[in-house]
């Protein structure tokens, strides 16, 4: 086993070593949305021709949750390790920038899809799953999760306190996946708000999912992979280029 | 090829009051298989040193070397080599204690080693402790699982910085027979300590830092041949005349004063006997490593480069 694999494994045990909190928590908080909306809007609002309102929000839901819960893994055990200082452990080890990002960022995947696949579970209650097309699904599940792994290692480094994370989660993830059509299609926003939605690059992740599922999606599933793809690499770049500087964390 | 070598090392951190300067082209070098202490009072520079060699830090200038490896520019070689025991008590609280050893370890690249992580944790009194959490440990039982995660890669090369820092006595005696049984094995062992009588025990070598310079550098017994040569100490509840006051180290009743040689004994003793100054329980013995430190600490003649002892 190499020393990245050591540090992958290291980042899934503490995430599931506390699993109400990075697993069920999130599961429960995704059905909830399910239930409050689902219940309100269901008999009013009709997106896609043949799809209720329910079967609609549920991938948005999933791949929400996929989203945040990728970006709060590294994020917040980064934090944790500078605030509380044992990341000298790893600072002091042979593992390079590549290792340090492959092991936060993969182990920000498998919590996402992890989380993902626990409302999955659950929402197949609510209505039943549909895949029309789940290469789809997976290629943005993995790619979007991957690209806010990368996003949390970024928050992570450049934070030094809880409440820095706390700001970038709230004011910037939360919003910005709230706003990416989650809970409506974009296509019945007025023409200036669907121009404001297209600069989200949350938009494409959440559509491009969602295509997976009913075969139909606002934009192309191309046009989108390729949007989410070059800010997985855009970010992935700046974090890599951040951990081998030792920015904030070799003084 | 030296363990460690420091290579004109400087290091300035930009403050908001301007540069300051930790360590100002700091040279030596730790000989494979030695017990070399590194001293100096708090703000002398040890530990930012410490974490340039560890990569913790970065140098501003110079360069330094573990078994001929760049700390920088060939890190995981370099990095491999050296077991680092960190001044902070931390930890990791999702862990215990031999999960800790086991991660710890592969991040080395090393697996399966748990016949080493059994003696480890033996040889520090932990082994009753392997599968305790980290939280649930006292302060001393964590500080012996930061010796044993930075010894669990085998490294060839260990560094403790301040590893007896508020530490009780039963630890420091099992940490020091460890350590000094893995030096007989051929580790080299670079220690920083605010004990000196540990070090005066321990070390072959001691350098001495002061504002970020070397001040002195030599075998430990050199250093303590090579100054003050006798100590009169006694206890006295009176005040000592202000010429003797000058030269002295007052704590609470108890007198220290230097003399070199056994005339100047006599003249001290004469001075007491005139100024009227009673004295109990007077003994005259050797100079030890913490005369030695404050003589060079409070000698203010030190230039750069100018160094007390004769060097390696």
């Amino acid at each position: 086993m190499n020393g990245w694999q050591t540090l992958f494994y290291k980042e899934m045990l503490r995430f599931w070593k506390v699993s109400f909190q990075t697993i069920a928590a999130p599961v429960l908080t995704a059905v909830l949305y399910l239930l409050i909306f689902g219940h309100v809007l269901e008999d009013h609002v009709k997106v896609f021709d043949q799809v209720g309102y329910t079967s609609f929000l549920i991938p948005g839901l999933v791949m929400m949750s996929v989203l945040q819960n990728a970006f709060a893994n590294s994020s917040s055990s980064l934090i944790q390790s500078k605030i509380t200082g044992n990341l000298v452990f790893l600072l002091v080890t042979p593992l390079s920038h590549w290792a340090w990002f492959t092991a936060y960022v993969g182990a920000s995947v498998v919590r996402g899809l992890v989380v993902g696949l626990g409302v999955l579970a659950v929402t197949v209650w609510f209505a039943p799953p549909a895949f029309v097309a789940p290469w789809w699904t997976l290629a943005f599940a993995v790619l979007g999760a991957a690209m806010m792994g990368a996003l949390g290692l970024l928050a992570g480094l450049w934070a030094e306190k809880f409440d820095q994370i706390a700001a970038f989660q709230n004011f910037i993830v939360m919003p910005m996946t709230f706003l990416s059509g989650v809970f409506y299609s974009v296509g019945s926003l007025p023409p200036f708000w669907q121009a404001v939605s297209h600069l989200n690059p949350f938009f494409y992740m959440i559509d491009g999912f969602r295509r997976g599922f009913f075969g139909v999606s606002d934009t192309s599933p191309w046009i989108s992979l390729a949007i989410v793809a070059a800010s997985l690499v855009a970010v992935s770049a700046l974090a890599l280029q951040l951990l081998k500087s030792g920015y904030k964390l070799r003084s | 090829m030296p363990a460690v070598r420091f290579e004109s090392v400087s290091k300035t951190y930009r403050t908001p009051r301007g540069d300051f300067q930790a360590l100002q082209d700091v040279s030596f070098d730790i000989e494979a298989g030695e017990f070399f202490g590194l001293l100096g009072p708090n703000g002398a520079g040890k530990t930012t040193l410490i974490s340039i060699l560890a990569g913790l830090g970065r140098a501003s200038g110079g360069r330094v070397t573990v078994l001929g490896h760049d700390v920088v520019t060939d890190y995981a070689a370099a990095r491999k080599s050296l077991g680092i025991v960190p001044q902070e008590l931390v930890f990791d609280p999702f862990f215990s204690v031999r999960e800790t050893l086991r991660i710890q370890s592969g991040y080395f690249g090393v697996r399966g080693d748990d016949a080493w992580i059994d003696e480890l944790l033996a040889n520090l009194g932990l082994a009753d402790k392997a599968d305790v959490n980290m939280r649930q440990l006292s302060g001393g039982m964590k500080r012996r699982v930061l010796v044993a995660q930075a010894l669990v890669h085998r490294p060839p090369v260990i560094v403790l910085d301040e590893p007896t820092a508020g530490v009780d006595v039963e630890l420091r005696q099992t940490l020091w027979a460890f350590i000094a049984r893995l030096n007989r094995e051929g580790h080299t062992v670079l220690l920083t300590t605010h004990y000196l009588e540990e070090a005066e025990a321990l070390c072959g070598r001691i350098a001495m830092l002061k504002q970020g310079r070397v001040v002195a550098l030599d075998r430990t017994a050199n250093l303590l041949a090579g100054t003050a040569h006798q100590m009169l100490r006694f206890k006295t509840d009176q005040t000592l005349p202000a010429a003797l006051a000058a030269l002295a180290r007052v704590t609470g009743r108890s007198v220290q004063l230097t003399a070199h040689d056994a005339a100047e004994v006599e003249a001290l003793l004469a001075a007491l006997r005139s100024a009227g100054v009673r004295v109990e329980e007077l003994e005259i013995g050797r100079a030890d490593l913490e005369d030695v430190f404050i003589e060079i600490m409070q000698s203010s003649s030190t230039r750069p480069g100018e160094l007390v002892g004769a060097g390696a």
